[in-house]
This record gives C-alpha cells, sequence and structure tokens, in this order.
C-alpha cells in the first residue's frame, strides 16, 4: 500500500533556532515523480529546510515522512534521499568514476557490477567514457552532471538539489535548465529543487511553493503561481510586474474603482479580493498585460486607457518592454509586442496604454503588511 | 677511531630513528582524533583540551621532563599503573619515545588541525547523503583529503623527537644505548675532550635530519592548498 502514499510528506515542520524561527509550519506533498520546487528569497529557510528534509539538522517539531515513512530521528545515510549540493561537492581525491561509484561501493555492490552500473549512469546523462577523469579534468555543466550521475546511481525516492545551479555562468545556467528537467524526466525520481531564481523554479517545474521568512505562501503549478498568486509576496515575487499602491474608491461587487497614490484612476475586475470602498490596496499587473496602442478608440469599452509619455525603451530581443510615465507621473513597464509594430519607438513618444480590469491582481495593504 | 663512523655515533642515531619512529607512530591516532575533534566538534572543556596539547611547547623542557618523571617514574601514579602491567619507562628508550611523543605532539596537532579546517564539511555531507556512516565518512573521504597534513604534521613530530633533549634527559637521563639520542649524544661528547669531531659528525647529520623534515613538510603543505582548491 505505500504506493499510495506520496514521495515527500511534510507536515507542519517548524524548525526554531535559539532567536527566531527559521521554518515555520510548513506542509507539502510532493508525488512520485514530479518536480517540486522552493523558490524564496535569500534567508528565508530553503537550505534548513532541505536539511531537515535529508537528515542534517532535525525539526524543532511536525512530521515528515518519505513513501509513507516518518523520517524523524532518522541519520541523513540511512534516509533514501540523495543531495545535490550547490557546490557539487564531487571528492577531488577520487576520480569520476570512484565518485560515481561512492555510494554503490558503500552498499556492497561487487567491483564489476558498480562499473557497470557506473558505465551506465554516466551514459545516460551523456558522459560515456569519462571514469577514470579526474574532477577537475570536466567542465562545470560536466561536473554537474556527475553530481547527479553519483546520486542517481543509487535511485533515490528522492532527490534534493540546493540550488545547484549556482556556481554556473549564465549561459550554462540557461542551458542546465532544460537539461536538468530532461534528466528528471528520463530517470522519473522526484526532484526538490530549491532555488531563488524564479524563471529556474518555472522552467522546470510541476509545482513550485513560494517561500517567504519561513513559510509557504503559496503552493500549485508555475502557471497557477504566475497568473493568480495567492498574496502580494509571489505577485512581486514571481515575474516581473508592475506595483502600484492605491486605495478603493468604490467597490460594486467584483468591481473596483481604485486611485493610485500617484493619482491614477482605474478600474480592476477582482474577483475574490474581498476590499471595500476606502481600504487601501497593493495592486500587481504583467507588463505583457499592457498593450500599446496609438490612439484611444472605441472599442476601448470597459479597458483602464490611459495616454502617457515614452520614457525609456530597454531592447533586449524577444524580452524588451519600454517604460511609459502616464499622465498622472505614474512609471508603468510595458512589454513590447512580439509584432514588431512599435519597433521604431522612441524615447519621447506618445503613446496610450490599455489593460483589462480582469488582469491586475489586487492585495489588501494589510495583509501585504506594509 | 678506525671507521669514519664510531660505533657510539652509531648507536645514538639508530637509537634517535627508533625512539623518534615509536613516538612518531604511536602518537598519529592520538594526533588525529584530537585535531579532529578540536577542528569540527564543539564540546565542553575543548578551551582546555586546547592548552593542554600546547603546553609541552610553552614550557620549559626541563619542566616537561620533571613532571613526566613525577608521573610516570617509579614512585609516580602512572609509573605504578605500568609497573603493575610490567611496563617500565624510566631510564628505558621507551621512555625517551613516551618523551619525545609528547615535545613532538602540539606540532602533529597543529598540522593536522589545519589540513581538517580546510575541508569543506559539505563533502563530507554529501558522502553522507551517497549513504556512507559517520566513519566510513572520516576514512573515505576526510582522511585522504587531509594526508598531506597528516605525512606534514608526521615528518614535524618526527623532527622533533629526533631533536628532544631537554625533557629526555631529565625524564630518562643519558645512558648509551638505552636512552642515549643523538641530542644527548653531542652533549655527551662535548664534556670529554677530544670528542669534539664525534660531536661535529653527529651535529652534521642532525641538521641534514631537520633540514629534510621542514623541506618534505613545506612541500606537502603546499600540495594540500593546491588539492584543496582543484575542488
Ligand atoms: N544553525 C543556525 N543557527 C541560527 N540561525 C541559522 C542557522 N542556520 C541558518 N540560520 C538562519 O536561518 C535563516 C534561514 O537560513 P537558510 O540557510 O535556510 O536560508 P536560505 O533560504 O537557504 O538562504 P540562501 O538563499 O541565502 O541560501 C537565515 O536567517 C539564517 O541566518
Ligand atoms: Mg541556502
Amino acid at each position: 500500500m505505500t504506493d499510495s502514499h506520496p514521495d515527500l510528506e511534510c507536515r507542519d515542520l517548524v524548525k526554531d533556532f535559539s532567536d527566531f524561527k527559521a521554518v515555520d509550519r510548513v506542509s507539502f506533498d510532493v508525488p512520485q515523480g514530479s518536480f517540486f520546487s522552493i523558490l524564496g528569497p535569500s534567508g528565508c529557510g530553503k537550505t534548513t529546510l532541505l536539511r531537515m528534509i535529508s537528515g542534517f539538522q532535525s525539526p524543532t517539531s511536525g512530521d515528515l515522512r518519505i513513501k509513507g515513512k516518518s523520517m524523524i530521528g532518522v541519520p541523513p545515510n540511512k534516509r533514501p534521499v540523495s543531495m545535490v549540493f550547490q557546490h557539487l561537492a564531487l571528492f577531488p581525491t577520487m576520480n569520476i568514476g570512484d565518485n560515481v561509484g561512492f555510494g554503490l561501493r558503500q552498499r556492497g555492490v561487487g567491483k564489476a557490477e558498480i562499473k557497470k552500473r557506473v558505465e551506465e549512469v554516466l551514459e545516460r546523462v551523456g558522459l560515456p567514457g569519462v571514469s577514470a577523469r579526474r574532477v577537475d579534468q570536466l567542465s562545470g555543466g560536466q561536473k554537474q552532471r556527475v553530481a547527479i550521475a553519483r546520486c542517481m546511481v543509487l535511485e533515490p525516492d528522492v532527490l534534493l538539489l540546493d540550488e545547484p545551479l549556482g556556481a554556473l555562468d549564465l549561459k550554462l545556467r540557461e542551458h542546465m535548465k532544460v537539461e536538468l528537467k530532461a534528466l528528471q524526466a528520463e530517470f522519473n525520481t522526484t526532484f526538490v529543487y530549491i532555488t531563488h531564481d524564479q524563471s529556474e523554479a518555472l522552467v522546470m517545474s510541476d509545482n513550485i511553493a513560494v517561500m517567504n521568512k519561513g513559510r509557504f505562501e503559496q503552493i500549485g503549478a508555475p502557471h497557477e503561481v504566475y497568473h493568480e498568486p495567492a498574496t502580494a509576496f509571489v505577485a512581486g515575487f514571481v515575474g516581473d510586474a508592475n506595483k502600484f499602491d492605491a486605495k478603493v474608491t468604490s467597490a460594486n461587487g467584483s468591481m473596483l474603482s481604485l486611485v493610485t497614490d500617484a493619482g491614477t484612476e482605474m478600474k480592476i475586475n477582482a474577483a475574490g479580493a474581498s476590499l471595500n470602498a476606502g481600504e487601501r490596496t497593493q495592486v500587481f499587473l504583467r507588463p505583457e498585460a499592457i498593450e500599446l496602442v496609438a490612439t484611444a478608440t472605441t472599442n476601448d469599452e470597459g479597458c483602464n486607457v490611459s495616454p502617457g509619455v515614452v520614457e525609456s525603451v530597454l531592447f533586449n530581443g524577444a524580452n524588451s518592454s519600454v517604460t511609459v510615465r502616464n499622465s498622472a507621473g505614474g512609471l508603468v513597464k510595458v512589454a513590447l509586442p512580439q509584432t514588431g509594430g512599435f519597433a521604431a519607438l522612441q524615447k519621447g513618444d506618445a503613446v496610450f496604454t490599455r489593460w483589462q480590469p480582469k488582469d491586475a491582481r489586487c492585495f489588501s495593504a494589510a495583509e501585504a503588511g506594509s | 677511531m678506525m671507521t669514519w663512523f664510531g660505533p657510539e655515533e652509531l648507536q645514538a642515531v639508530r637509537l634517535s630513528i627508533k625512539v623518534a619512529s615509536w613516538a612518531m607512530v604511536a602518537s598519529l591516532p592520538i594526533g588525529i582524533l584530537t585535531a579532529y575533534a578540536l577542528a569540527r566538534w564543539s564540546f565542553p572543556g575543548k578551551q582546555l583540551l586546547n592548552g593542554l596539547v600546547h603546553l609541552p611547547l610553552i614550557l620549559p623542557p626541563v619542566v616537561t621532563g620533571y613532571l613526566l618523571l613525577l608521573l610516570f617514574g617509579p614512585m609516580g601514579p602512572m609509573g605504578q599503573l605500568l609497573a603493575a602491567l610490567n611496563i617500565s619507562v624510566a631510564f628505558r628508550w621507551t621512555g625517551a619515545a613516551l618523551t619525545a611523543a609528547i615535545m613532538g605532539f602540539p606540532l602533529m596537532v597543529r598540522a593536522l588541525r589545519l589540513s581538517f579546517e580546510l575541508i569543506d564539511p559539505k563533502l563530507e555531507r554529501a558522502a553522507s547523503t551517497l549513504g556512507a556512516s559517520p566513519l566510513w565518512v572520516f576514512w573515505s573521504v576526510t582522511l585522504p583529503l587531509a594526508l598531506p597534513g597528516v605525512v606534514a604534521g608526521s615528518v614535524l613530530a618526527f623532527a622533533k623527537a629526533m631533536g628532544e633533549f631537554g625533557a629526555t634527559i631529565t625524564f630518562v637521563a643519558n645512558i648509551p644505548g638505552e636512552t642515549q639520542t643523538l641530542p644527548s649524544a653531542i652533549y655527551a661528547f662535548l664534556q670529554v675532550p677530544g670528542g669534539e669531531t664525534s660531536a661535529l659528525r653527529l651535529v652534521v647529520i642532525s641538521v641534514l635530519i631537520s633540514f629534510a623534515a621542514l623541506l618534505v613538510s613545506e612541500a606537502l603543505n603546499r600540495r594540500l592548498i593546491k588539492r584543496l582548491a582543484a575542488a
């Protein structure tokens, strides 16, 4: 019946250090074979959480189960988890083959069998025939794959990865994102991946937990976390967003009229935000939810349209954007359409910005804590 | 003197090598444990242990020798304990080895501790998530990484043991063939008329051994740092 259990279950995990809570009542499940990311800013408690899962730190309270078995009190070497570290931690005194075979030797597997399994797993990560090389004879990306092979050869129930791409340069990081996801699919092993880089989490994960100050603010698929953020923190942390501090002037069901602190009026369809007239709010609006138009027309019915002037053009290939200063003086970032219609846009050009009331997200400023 | 090298001189060199080798080999396991504890663990009395280890480096050797005599002499508590086990160290070469081990211990522990401190604990953690028990982690990961430090520490302790004089002569005296090590022999030759040439030959040997030890230790230290940088 163990099959009915998720690979990893955490229930109300808490870790207190002498002066504060590093991890605060965290609960989540990771189903077999899925890629689960924990995304949060530096110092939010990600490593502490991972250390509890790997067994290097014991939780102050709460329970942690792997394949249905509680891991409380089980030492790291007896847990069915392996871990890939930020600086990979390959053993410099051993060659690649001995590094990958380390865990098998520990289990008492025979020499010939180790050799065979090491070769197999190296082939699966795309590095056949490197067994005899020294660690310093591999590139950064190759070391990365060896670190994963060293864990995967043991067929762990759960593979933990603590910012494994952090030490790589940008180009390689982009490449390894795709590769890690492919490796995870290839091995069909449960991955728990921590990162402070939202694009890593969005690209690779089946599910993302967004962590802030020791707590999980939201758990969801990448598109949910991105399009339906549960809290102001998630809306601000995941992806790019324009943020306005505003006040509700009138509320009619889910339709809100707001005025930002900069003085811009806007209408928002905020289902579920339950805000009343007079309340302060934080509004988040994705740059790609805003359209640039040359003139205001009648099909703007119901949209938020405001005139503005281009403040700067940030050309970055497919990710180009402009910032527009609207008539009230506020700045908004707008993604440039892929069609190239605005390719010749220049600083100082007059434009209109237009967006749908349903595309903004707003949160009570009291909840956001600011 | 018929040959270039007199029997007494040869005897002193041989005895010194025997004493220093035993001192080094016997103190190595204790030195590794002590250095690892000082580098990695926190426990009550850690500073006290650290002080105790370094004491022979700071105390006048005569004082250390005298303390050893009080402790391990025929009347001393440790001496009587050992006597019950039929082991005698007072005025024996074993006593010289014990003295040499204690005098070389701080040097050994310092070199070992440094090499343990330079090892990234992540490597050890990685080994334990791969299923290795703490002892096996130490044996297969930590110790190989610290190996240059182990050798450097041993070489230093050996050299110190070869040259130890004050504590040795105080504790086990200067008995030719039993406790007369190289420095004691030099001292004895200088006390008798016409002994200068013998003394000089031993001095040359002494300088050579010490110098070689230092060179080896330096070279190993450089290798240690290079090796850890490559990790
Ligand atoms: N042993 C400890 N004793 C006291 N406080 C600790 C200890 N370990 C971590 N902390 C604190 O707990 C908080 C969370 O640390 P943690 O290492 O889990 O953060 P993180 O999310 O991994 O950050 P980063 O992205 O920078 O690695 C930090 O404020 C840190 O200073
Ligand atoms: Mg961390």
